[in-house]
């Protein structure tokens, strides 16, 4: 007795929305003949919610038909509840059959717009980094001997620190251009204008213009924000010469040519306010670079990227530690990157190498004392992802710096005779692709006394992420 | 005279022949082979990734890019299958036509009903797909409305082959609806068979064919298994037993031969996309193939 009951309840429950059902069908059939004569391309939102009612009207004909298995005193309920799923199927045929017919003139339907008045938003997300840091030696004095360094250079304190954090507001703002913000807030609690840059998405030819301050397109590295690095710092060529990475106020115009290889030319003029620029020489326009990078697959599993960049900047009054700098600064890096993946998929295991050469030269007067040195500086590292969320990393960087003459010898120009160098190997755990966890250790012969240092560092990210270059 | 060797020179290595009337960049296997059904020599296609790979994860390549650059179209699944690298190849290849909203651009799932939308978009819940599951190529029934609006798409942008796209269209619909009766009567068997999935990438699978998901060898979408969930996995399947484990050609094989091993049920690989598998050269033989190892793996 109970189950019949039961089962005549569960009948009368679903009888209700194949009703509903086919109500909404015979409404939307009437909507879709007015809108017919209207617009072609609202079409298709109809035809989903259409497809959305042919479905539930079959999921609750089957149901009907289950309960009518089970009891008999609901077999007339039911049998009415299945006249209407099928009329309701069939109107929804009829309707589709009409559909289809105009849909075979309608171009692509647009999806329907959102109501909500926030629907235009940007998207927003954020990059949390922090570490832990033990050093045989005092960090805050850290120099790499022989260079004139910028003011990101240095090396993380001792014990518990927070990282760069990032907030990125990003957007298309109309058809024809897309844009960034990035603001990056140091653990002293200063925020800085990391990027904010438009860049063309619909340009001829090929070109895309971006301007605004964005960091530039020179050597293999420099472009990566912080959070993407693949190990914890950067490698001594990009402190010595870049401060960590070249970003500023400026203009850049790439080409990418129309062929099978790829090809892609770039130049940028910067306003050359930062390291190693200073004070906006040449009416606002300090800095000018210029770069190729090619690449292509050599096969299924493997493929290279290869690029030659050049910097020109100059510099009156660069403080460096309250002796200034006032000349010019050349710059050439030669960059080579391959990767290897079985098969083409790097989900389980993967390897990329990076090696990277750069040819420093400056002239010009340090405490007004005229100089000219020609430094070099390279590169090499490896990482491994040897199983998934683990993977091993290998680097090496090394600087040939110059003998300071004999008016500036003593001074921060003078390299000692020594050659800086570091090795570093990391171990790095993923915990999805939007956690990281590092343990990196380097033998850091960068000053003029050795340093060891093993950091531990975690960076996160959430929000919409965007993609990750090569 | 120079003049002349410079031009030729550069008529040498700078100009493509031009057979084909749109250049296809399909990002998966299965939307190069049909964009060839639909498409045949007015179009030119460049297939991005090989049934060997995850299209979750794809390296933003030089070569990919490269191709980028001249296409007319791209035909992508969508439903931010392709997020974590389509964008960059987008953002690199300095190519408008392709961009997103622009008739060049053209997802494969905003022609069918997305199924498993999210009820709350949160990463806790690992790597979910606020549009739906957009793993429809596992449904063959999904082919069609996708061809159709396909060949509506290439008449868009090349009117002038409009009759060709359209009959070509009219062809193969008919040759898959006779497929469809072919594989619905070969799957017959199948219906109501509970299987174990790698990854949650079948659904739409299960649903056409009947097969009764037990349980998938992720904890949470896209997040690797520990030896700890398998064992929860093997524990599952003595109280519910699964006839075979399933997972695509690119997924890693451990955690299936795991469970296989100790459950005593065959693991299968299919092939998931065109080519996945050397038999599924095309798209009626990803479908005959995929069906076929099932039906094999039943009568074990």
């Amino acid at each position: 007795m109970t189950r019949k009951l039961i089962a005549a309840a569960l009948c009368a429950g679903i009888s209700f929305p194949i009703s509903a059902n086919a109500d909404d069908l015979a409404e939307m059939k009437a909507q879709l003949n007015q809108i017919q004569r209207d617009y072609a391309a609202r079409i298709s939102a109809l035809e989903k919610r259409l497809a959305k009612a042919e479905a539930d009207a079959k999921a609750a004909q089957a149901n009907a038909d289950a309960a009518a298995k089970s009891a008999t005193t609901a077999t007339a309920t039911a049998a009415t509840a299945q006249t209407k799923a099928e009329t309701a199927s069939m109107s929804v045929e009829t309707a589709m059959a009409t559909l289809q017919e105009s849909l075979a003139t309608a171009s692509a339907p647009p999806p329907p717009p959102p109501s909500s008045n926030n629907a235009f938003n940007p998207g927003i997300s954020a990059v949390l980094n922090g570490f832990y840091a033990a050093s045989s030696h005092d960090t805050s004095t850290a120099r790499i001997a022989g260079i004139l360094l910028g003011d990101d250079t240095g090396l993380l304190p001792r014990g518990f620190s927070l990282g760069e954090s990032e907030v990125t507001l990003a957007a298309n703002i109309d058809p024809e251009l897309t844009a960034g913000l990035t603001f990056a807030f140091d653990s002293a609690n200063n925020v800085g204008v990391e990027e904010a840059y438009l860049q063309t998405t619909d340009m001829p030819g090929g070109i895309t213009l971006k301007g605004g301050r964005f960091f530039s397109g020179i050597g293999y590295l420099n472009e990566r924000h912080a959070h993407n690095w693949i190990f914890s710092d950067q490698a001594l060529p990009y402190r010595a010469f870049l401060n960590n990475q070249y970003g500023d106020d400026g203009l850049q115009v790439r080409w990418l040519a129309p062929t099978d290889q790829f090809l892609e030319f770039g130049a940028e003029a910067f306003r050359g306010d930062v390291y190693p620029a200073a004070s906006a020489r040449n009416m606002g326009i300090g800095t000018y670079t210029a770069f190729v990078h090619t690449g292509n697959d050599i096969n299924d599993s493997s493929s290279y990227l290869a690029g030659l960049s050049y910097l020109h900047s100059d510099a009156q009054n660069r403080d460096s530690g309250g002796h200034f700098f006032t000349g010019g600064t050349d710059l050439g890096i030669g960059s080579l990157v391959y990767k290897w993946a079985p098969g083409g998929n790097p989900t389980v295991q993967n390897l990329s190498l990076t090696s990277e050469v750069f040819y420093n030269h400056q002239s010009g007067t340090y405490d007004a004392i005229a100089f000219s040195q020609n430094r070099w500086g390279w590169y090499a590292q490896g990482d491994y992802q040897f199983m998934p969320r683990w993977s091993i990393g290998l680097r090496y960087s090394a600087l040939g710096t110059a003998k300071a003459p004999l008016a500036l010898a003593g001074t921060e120009l003078d390299d000692f005779g020594h050659l800086p160098s570091a090795a570093t190997a990391l171990l790095e755990f993923d915990s999805s692709e939007f956690g990281r966890f590092r343990l990196q250790y380097t033998h850091d012969q960068a000053d003029l006394k050795p340093n060891n240092e093993i950091m531990l560092q975690y960076t996160v990210m959430y929000g919409p992420h965007a993609a990750h270059r090569y | 005279m120079k003049k002349i060797l410079i031009a030729s020179a550069l008529a040498l290595c700078c100009t493509t022949p031009a057979y084909a009337n749109l250049n296809v960049f399909a990002c998966e296997p299965e939307w190069g082979a049909l964009a060839g059904e639909i498409g045949g020599d007015k179009v030119s296609i460049y297939t991005a990734t090989t049934g060997a790979q995850d299209p979750h994860q794809i390296q933003a390549r030089p070569s990919l890019i490269a191709k980028a650059r001249s296409a007319d179209i791209t035909i992508c699944d969508g439903a931010e299958l392709e997020i974590g690298w389509l964008p960059m190849i987008l953002q690199q290849a300095n190519n408008g036509k392709i961009q997103p909203n622009n008739p060049g651009a053209f997802d494969a799932t905003s022609f069918v009903q997305l199924a498993e939308q999210p009820v709350t978009y949160d990463r806790a819940l690992g790597d979910i797909h606020a549009a739906g599951n957009p793993h429809i190529q596992t449904d063959p029934r999904m082919m069609l409305p996708v061809a159709k609006a396909l060949a509506a798409r290439f008449v868009q942008l090349d009117g002038a082959n409009a009759a060709t796209y359209n009959a070509r269209l009219a062809d193969f619909t008919t040759r898959w609806n006779a497929a469809l009766v072919k594989w619905t009567a070969m799957a017959a068997p199948l219906k109501g068979t509970p299987i174990v999935v790698q990854h949650h990438s079948w659904y739409y699978m299960e649903k056409w064919l009947g097969l009764t998901e037990v349980a998938p060898l992720e904890p949470k979408p896209g997040v690797p298994p520990s030896s700890g969930y398998l064992a929860q996995v093997l524990g599952k399947l003595q109280a519910t037993p699964a006839k075979f484990i399933i997972r695509a050609a690119y997924e890693d094989d451990r955690p299936s031969k795991f469970v296989s091993e100790h459950a005593g049920i065959p693991a299968l690989m299919l092939p998931f996309t065109v080519g996945g598998t050397p038999e599924a050269k095309d798209l009626f033989s990803l479908y005959d193939h995929t069906i076929s190892l099932m039906l094999g793996a039943l009568k074990k």
